[in-house]
């Protein structure tokens, strides 16, 4: 029995080559690079039928730069306190990651609200998934389909950090778990990474 | 490489980040030429996500393999840009197409 104990001992998984922290790290890697494909192909599709069409409104005319400006602030703010939670569990510090855990969950939160209001106030001016008085229909469908697929990223990501939030509180989880915090801070950023590129390309351009 | 090696001024990041989104939305103001304003755009917000990815996501520390993973999206992306563009360039479309006059068939 213990000759077989043994023998099953050597047979030990490798280390994952690119993040020998954790096979999860770049299991989260690889998720994200699939994801960046998914936003990278809405981007694209939505970049050629702009080409396409000669009846395309000013982005900026239509929706309110000011709120997604403070929207994109808000996320990096979030992105910061993300950090810093990750930085707390790192060094054992667990009111530092409570704080900064919570405060990024907050953001997360408030960045949902505010696209709740802009969605709101849009709809109301007409601008729908198969409408727009503005111009070009296909406005709304891609500016609905590309900030409603970012919200569904934020809407998950702040049920991910919830659920990490939740298990700390009932004191579950402790230095061990940083790697998993590191993978959600993974994550994330990549959230706001995007953001970054749905600001730019859909609000500003 | 490990975690307790990193030193990263997260907040010197913050205030990077905070100063090229003023900037992005400053630029859209320029009286310059609209591609112009493009390439800016562009360049500015690739820089934000490159600081994102380098510092936030430790991506600067990690294995040159590992970034070699994450940017490939981006270049599949880029690929991607130019061969959607010559569908649409050649036919420039109306989203509503004008009323046709109705046809009279016996």
């Amino acid at each position: 029995m213990s000759q077989v104990a043994a023998m099953t001992t050597v047979v030990e998984p490798a280390e994952s080559p690119l993040t020998p922290e954790s096979w999860g790290k770049l299991g989260m890697w690889t998720f994200l690079a699939g994801d960046a494909m998914s936003f990278g192909a809405l981007l694209a599709g939505y970049g050629a039928l702009r080409y396409g069409s000669v009846d395309w409104p000013v982005p900026a005319d239509v929706l309110g730069i000011g709120l997604t400006a403070f929207m994109t602030f808000l996320l990096i703010c979030s992105s910061v306190t993300m950090v810093l939670a990750l930085a707390a569990i790192q060094r054992g510090d667990s009111r530092g990651l409570r704080r900064f855990l919570a405060l990024t969950v907050l953001g997360g939160l408030m960045f949902l609200g505010m696209q709740a209001y802009e969605w709101t106030h849009l709809i109301h001016r007409g601008l729908t998934l198969t409408g727009n008085p503005f111009g070009a229909a296909l406005f709304g469908t891609t500016f609905f389909i590309i900030t409603g697929f970012h919200g569904a990223h934020v809407t998950g990501g702040v049920i991910y950090l919830s659920c990490y939030l939740v298990k700390d509180l009932m004191g579950r989880l402790s230095q061990t778990d940083a790697n998993a915090i590191e993978i959600a801070a993974l994550y994330w950023h990549f959230v706001d990474l995007v953001w970054i590129l749905v600001f730019t390309f859909v609000y500003l351009l | 490489m490990t975690a307790t090696h990193r030193h990263v001024n997260y907040f010197g990041v913050f205030w990077w980040l905070l100063a090229l989104t003023i900037l992005e939305v400053g630029v859209i103001f320029l009286p310059i030429a609209k591609l112009l304003i493009a390439i800016l755009l562009v360049g500015l917000a690739l820089a934000k996500a490159a600081l994102v990815a380098m510092y936030f996501m430790h991506l600067k520390f990690e294995r040159r393999t590992l970034a070699l993973v994450a940017i490939t999206p981006l270049l599949l992306c880029v690929l991607l840009v130019f061969a959607l563009l010559p569908d649409h360039s050649a036919t420039p479309h109306r989203s509503a197409a004008p009323p046709q006059a109705p046809t009279t068939s016996h």
